[in-house]
């Protein structure tokens, strides 16, 4: 046990004029995560402490918060990993608070619905299965590790710019359907994203690389996406269209 | 007020599925606690299970296998038509799930992969490394958008509303808004998941309460073999974070404080593989003897598999244990302990998922249809979400076209709804004494250790009288803020009386039936009585407490036969 001092981001917008910090001190395990102390917190000294959670094992994406400056997952934070007894902790960033660490995340689920997430499939159930081999699906796999935390949205500079950018994970879920070998979308359907606050909207900086708590790398995904658009564009070059 | 054809509470595998298959045309509406992304499907890892023979080993495999061993793992209290019905529908299931975008992992030749689990004859699991439930919940999920399902996101459903043997609807608390909503609903269907946060160590989700058991059976619903509550064998020392069943189907070993592969004293040819409460027990045995580690837990040693094969097929466990864990797989074995992990019982449902009041439905883990009897096989919950969860969907929407609405419906819910705010008034308007998250501990402690792996008459009564003197102080509770915009105190406090009530269901349910049967493990009548308790425990509120019957198990083609692994 150890005693810790955790300055928590406070923001009710139907009762404060503006965000504040508060300070709680509290001894907690060192083994215990971030979203075990909040837990404590809220249940022992203030039960208006609003945060999101589930899963606690980094599986579900709620809890993407930011914890001493870094983007990340509350759950999987474990305190004496911090080195440090002040735990300060805020919401994500490109959000509007809902109140305290909650953020609205419509704008980012509005983007995932816009690049049409789901498999556009041939018309009849294949008898005996579909007969891919591993390796074609190799490409995608790091995105279907994807939770949709909006972690990677919340550190992206061009989404911070606020001009309609799709965002990381939206992107990088179009490009893990684009490559999946049973995927049947039209060239046309999703080139919709060759447009400035598209895929050339990203500046490859990495932010999201360096965030994703699932080690997805969602600029892989959204050059993959430039890519294809470019062969693509040159196919139908010579290609006489019928 | 809110209105619509059909209702669907719980955005899991089982909710998805049910609003993915409901008729076309029809207005369908989720309601969930909150993103349906953070729902607890999310978090399954090992796999789903259907015969489809796709392994080198499971030829020979068929629907039929599939169901007898289903039926052996329930330790013959599944009714037999339902687990039959489960396997078959199973391998049509998986292919359509590969058609809606499941990224299965694959076998050479590009047919879906399959791996071992724990009481099944052939290897049938189908999965997608260890992140199945992941990409079943998000597939599903994002072929909703693509449909016109209406999302609730962050409503916690508080009553259902039930007059002379019919539903009518819900009522509902918008966290965001702290606004509390009529819903009126020609049908309505729960999968809101189990109860597994009734227990003190337990591999489920933090948001796992069970409410929707507990509102159904307050309503009138009666729930069934509450008494069978499984408990995972392997969950990560600690935090209780789940270990994959998929570890040991993968070549995993379990190793107790002298070395020694114990699972070969009580289960010598299915070893680690035996069904769960097996190998459950065995680890607490061993524990209990003094044959653990610092009196809490085994090994689990995936070291001897190697790196490539942990990489590959369970790089999710391997970050689990770094992350939560401290420790790499690779290099040293997992301290693992058992914990509560999966609801048998639940709202008694027929093979259509229908219940006993007409236009309420419910499908997944919250329902007890029942296929899992006494002991739920691995690989088998999922794919009782999405089977019957689509069997809701179907009936539900067959029940919606043929019915007539009826007139008092708003003025019904619109009723419970005032109830509810003058009961919150009067949470408002107390003193505070204590607070619910305490007793909520409180209740924990008491399921896990007088309701847990083991049971013996005494303790059962004890926890009964417990959560009875619980439910006393639960009354003179008040509520501590009057701002109720995202107010967790508020889910807690109307979620917690439905706690009570399952705890009691399973308690009382515990304490009647003398006999042994797979997850249910009496010390004092330690074997199984098929001549009196071949039979299903059904459950009905009264004021007073819970009302038990009982009802014969369908048997088809599986005689009862001793339980040998
Ligand atoms: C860690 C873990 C791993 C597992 N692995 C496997 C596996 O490999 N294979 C397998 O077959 N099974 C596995 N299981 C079991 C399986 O995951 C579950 O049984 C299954 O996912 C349950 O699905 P569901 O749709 O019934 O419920 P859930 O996914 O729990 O969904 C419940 C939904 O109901 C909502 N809800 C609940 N109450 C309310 C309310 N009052 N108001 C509004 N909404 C409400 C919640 O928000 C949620 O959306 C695993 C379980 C655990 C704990
Ligand atoms: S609580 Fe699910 S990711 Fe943290």
């Amino acid at each position: 046990m150890a005693k810790y001092l955790f300055r928590i981001l406070r923001f009710n917008p139907a009762r404060d004029e503006k965000p504040y910090f508060q300070e709680f001190s509290y001894e907690a395990s060192e083994k215990d995560s971030v979203l075990d102390a909040l837990r404590s917190i809220r249940d022992n000294l203030d039960p208006t402490l609003a945060f999101r959670y589930s899963c606690r094992e980094a599986v579900c994406g709620a809890c993407g918060m930011v914890i001493n400056g870094q983007i990340t997952l509350a759950c999987r934070t474990i305190l004496e990993s911090l080195k440090s007894q002040v735990v300060v902790i805020e919401p994500l960033p490109n959000f509007e608070i809902q109140k305290d660490l909650m953020v609205d995340m419509t704008p980012f689920w509005k983007a995932l619905r816009e690049i049409k997430p789901f498999l556009h499939p041939q018309p009849e159930i294949p008898e005996k299965g579909y007969r891919i081999e591993e390796k074609q699906m190799e490409r995608i796999y790091q995105f279907i590790n994807c939770i949709l935390c909006g972690c990677c949205y919340s550190a992206c500079p061009v989404v911070a710019r606020g001009q309609g950018y799709l965002g990381p994970a939206a992107l990088a879920k179009l490009y893990r359907f684009v490559e999946d070998p049973r995927d049947k979308r039209s060239f046309s359907s999703w080139a919709k994203v060759d447009r400035p606050d598209g895929v050339w909207a990203c500046d490859t900086v990495f932010r999201c690389h360096e965030v994703c708590p699932k080690n997805v790398r969602p600029a892989d995904g959204i050059e993959g996406l430039r890519r294809k658009l470019v062969v693509e564009k040159i196919k139908r070059l010579f290609k006489k269209e019928p | 007020m809110v209105e619509h054809d059909i209702v669907i509470v719980g955005g899991g595998l089982a909710g998805l599925s049910a609003a993915l298959n409901a008729a076309p045309g029809l207005d369908i509406a989720v309601i969930s606690k909150v993103h349906p992304l953070r729902s607890h499907s999310v978090a399954a890892q090992g796999g789903i299970n259907a015969a489809l023979g796709n392994h080198p080993e499971g030829r020979d495999d068929s629907w039929e296998r599939h169901a007898f061993d289903t039926i052996k793992g329930s330790d013959y209290l599944a009714d037999q038509t339902a687990a039959e019905l489960l396997c078959q529908q199973a391998i049509p299931m998986l292919y359509e799930l590969e058609h809606l975008g499941v990224p299965f992992s694959r076998f050479p030749g590009g047919v879906i992969a399959q791996r071992p689990f724990g009481g099944a004859g052939f290897p049938r699991t189908c999965y997608a490394a260890d992140r199945t439930g992941l990409v079943l919940l998000h597939t599903l999920y994002e072929q909703t958008l693509s449909k016109d399902v209406h999302f609730y996101e962050e409503w916690l459903v508080t009553n259902l509303v039930v007059r002379d043997g019919r539903c009518y609807g819900l009522v509902a608390y918008d966290l965001q808004s702290g606004e509390i909503i009529p819903i009126k609903a020609r049908a309505v269907i729960f999968a809101t998941g189990g109860y597994g946060r009734v227990y003190q160590k337990s591999t489920n989700a933090l948001i796992n309460f069970g409410s929707g058991i507990g509102l159904a059976y307050r309503a009138g619903i009666p729930l069934k073999d509450m008494e069978f509550v499984q408990f995972h064998p392997t969950s990560l020392y600690g935090k209780n974070i789940l270990i994959t069943e998929g570890a040991r189907g993968e070549g995993g070993y379990l190793i107790n404080n002298q070395g020694k592969r114990f699972m070969a004293d009580y289960a010598p040819s299915a070893m680690e593989l035996a069904p769960r409460d097996i190998v459950a027990r065995a680890i607490q045995t061993e524990i209990q003897k003094g044959r653990g580690f610092e009196g809490e837990y085994v090994y689990l040693d995936l070291r001897h598999l190697g790196k490539e094969k942990i990489m590959k097929r369970l790089p999710g466990i391997r970050e689990i244990c770094l992350y939560f864990g401290g420790l790499d797989p690779i290099e040293e074995p997992i301290p693992i302990q058992p914990a509560q992990h999966y609801s048998m019982g639940g709202i008694d449902v027929n093979e259509k998922a229908a219940s006993p009041v007409e236009g309420f439905y419910a499908a997944g883990e919250c329902s007890c249809v029942s296929v899992h009897g006494a002991n739920r096989l691995g690989g088998n919950s999922l794919l009782e979400a999405v089977v019957f969860g689509k069997i809701a969907g179907l009936s539900a929407s067959e029940y919606v076209q043929e019915s007539q609405g009826e007139d008092r419906a708003a003025r019904l819910v619109n009723e419970a709804a005032a109830q509810l705010k003058e009961r919150i008034n009067q949470w408002l308007s107390k003193e505070s004494r204590g607070n619910v998250y305490q007793l909520f501990h409180r209740l924990k402690k008491i399921m896990m250790e007088k309701v847990g792996i083991f049971r013996e008459k005494g303790p059962l009564a004890e926890a009964l009288e417990e959560i009875g003197e619980l439910r006393h102080r639960y009354h003179q509770l008040a509520l501590r803020s009057d701002c109720l915009q995202f107010y967790q105190e508020l889910v807690t406090m109307m979620e917690f009386e439905y706690m009570l009530d399952i705890a009691e269901v399973i308690t009382k349910g515990a304490l009647a039936r003398e006999e042994t049967r797979g997850s249910h493990f009496r010390l004092d009548f330690p074997r199984r009585d098929d001549q009196n308790w071949l039979k299903h425990t059904i459950a009905e509120f009264t004021p007073k407490g819970p009302r038990l019957t009982y009802r014969p198990v369908k048997i088809t083609r599986y005689q009862p036969q001793e339980r040998k692994y």
